[in-house]
């Protein structure tokens, strides 16, 4: 029991995905705008990330690892997890309207989101077992959605606020992100004596 | 040559049984779009500009297909052409749309009023309204910096003199700028309403005078003579209720009588039926 709330603490805070493992970025900075659209983003990621760690440790497990095949393991990857997206969308259309109305336009966006990859390729990478994949997965979305709904804050503070003209948009996005970065590696090193 | 074909015939499988399961569930899973929903959204005109009240054209289009009773006057930019496609299409009776025109409730150009602050900032009217409150003497005028010019679809909004001057004949009555607007000057008016009150100042008639020689100083001389009791003075600032005054006997008394000249008579009437 221990382990999944390490691993979990650690998915959430320690290796946050975007402020300290920098992957999955393109969305970090693209739908952080409005928070309401930063919450649906990140709830679909955190499927995602779920239905992907789902299908691809057995198929690391069962399939490639028992025929030498590991090298094939990226590509596969992303085959299957972009057609699982997309099932998951036609599903998701026919049966959930609503669901689908509130996830919308991210849902393809993730289909080659790098975090997920990331996190399916991670996991194996790691040595999880299946339960321990899928609770790393699930804290490695719901740290996703704390930057996401954290930096959405910090970029509404940032367009009421009065910013000399150069740094206007995109340059003070980044800058904000480097700080919200810097401000996640207080969290290092927490993990190792939290338990200890 | 056999390593190769182990990782192609893998790989293969794969993409083939995702293909495969993702052909068939498109298949089976298919959601039936209600095939109006196309045809009415070609009729409208596309600008997104939400006059109608749904979610742009294509929640428009989306609600007038699917729930009966829609009404198909409420595109405003598109009005009676559009209103007359769509009612052929959902083979209802056609409705008149009343058009509507943007007016700037304000009329304090550089002859009437002068700047307070030399302003050399951002040119946006909200960036000088937070930094300054307003740049001009009168806090309420419009500062002349083109927000509403920038945000207009239709080129219809022009500064002259200082002040946004909207051409009737370009305005499409999609009330964007009655959004973008700091201080709210701008609304949208049915366009057969014929006077309208050219300033939007709340502060007590001395301090109007001293900011803006054109201002309403609210002296209630309009609230006297309007024979309709259609205009009320609200905050030191001259309202027209626009239900009550066609019924007016005497039109124009207003504008004829108003001390600073502050509501006009406008040449609205029809504005868009001249088209």
């Amino acid at each position: 029991m221990t382990k999944f709330i390490i691993i979990m603490l650690s998915a959430v805070f320690i290796n946050n995905y975007v402020l300290s493992r920098f992957l999955g970025i393109c969305p970090f900075l693209g739908v952080s705008k409005k928070l309401n659209q930063a919450a649906g983003m990140s709830a679909a990621v955190i499927f995602v990330m779920l239905m992907a760690t789902a299908v691809t440790w057995p198929i690391q497990t069962f399939l490639l690892d028992p025929n030498n095949l590991g090298y094939l393991q990226t590509i596969v990857f992303i085959l299957v997890i972009a057609a699982l997206v997309q099932l998951v969308e036609i599903i998701l259309k026919r049966y959930v309207p609503s669901l689908h109305k509130s996830l919308g336009v991210y849902l393809p966006l993730i289909t080659t989101n790098c975090a997920v990859l990331g996190v399916t390729i991670l996991n194996i990478d790691e040595g999880y077992t299946f339960a321990e994949s899928m609770v790393n997965s699930l804290g490695s979305g719901l740290g996703f959605f704390l930057a996401m709904v954290m930096f959405s804050g910090v970029r509404s503070r940032l367009e009421g606020a009065d910013i000399p003209k150069v740094f206007q948009g995109l340059p003070v996005t980044l800058v904000a992100a480097s700080i919200t970065s810097l401000s996640f590696l207080g969290f290092s090193g927490v993990i190792e004596n939290l338990f200890a | 040559m056999n390593e190769i074909l182990i990782a192609v015939i893998p790989v293969a499988i794969i993409g083939i049984i995702c293909a495969v399961v993702l052909v068939a569930a498109s298949k089976f899973m298919a959601v039936k779009e209600n095939e109006k929903i196309p045809q009415i959204r070609e009729c409208l005109p596309g600008a997104n500009c939400g006059a109608c009240g749904f979610a742009g054209c294509d929640g428009y289009a989306k609600a007038l297909a699917e729930e009966e009773g829609t009404a198909t006057n409420l595109c405003i930019p598109g009005a009676d052409a559009v209103s007359r496609k769509l009612s052929e299409i959902l083979g209802v009776e056609f409705e008149d749309v009343v058009e509507k025109v943007a007016v700037v409730h304000c009329a304090g150009d550089c002859k009437y009023t002068q700047d307070k602050v030399e302003y050399s900032g951002i040119e946006s009217c909200v960036a000088a309204k937070l930094i300054f409150g307003s740049k001009g003497e009168c806090s309420y005028g419009c500062m002349g910096l083109g927000d509403c010019v920038n945000v207009c679809p239709n080129n219809a909004i022009c500064i002259e003199n200082g002040i946004a001057h909207i051409n009737t004949r370009l305005c499409t009555g999609c009330g964007l700028c009655t959004k973008t607007c700091p201080n709210h000057l701008i609304s949208l008016i049915d366009d057969v309403e014929r006077v309208i009150v050219t300033c939007s100042n709340k502060d007590k008639g001395a301090l109007t005078r001293k900011a803006c020689k054109n201002g309403c100083i609210g002296c209630k001389k309009c609230e006297k003579v309007c024979l309709s009791g259609a205009i009320k003075v609200v905050n030191n600032l001259a309202v027209i209720d626009y239900s009550k005054c066609p019924d007016c006997d005497d039109f124009g008394v207003c504008a004829r009588e108003c001390t600073t000249g502050c509501i006009v008579v406008s040449d609205l009437s029809g504005i868009h039926r001249l088209k």
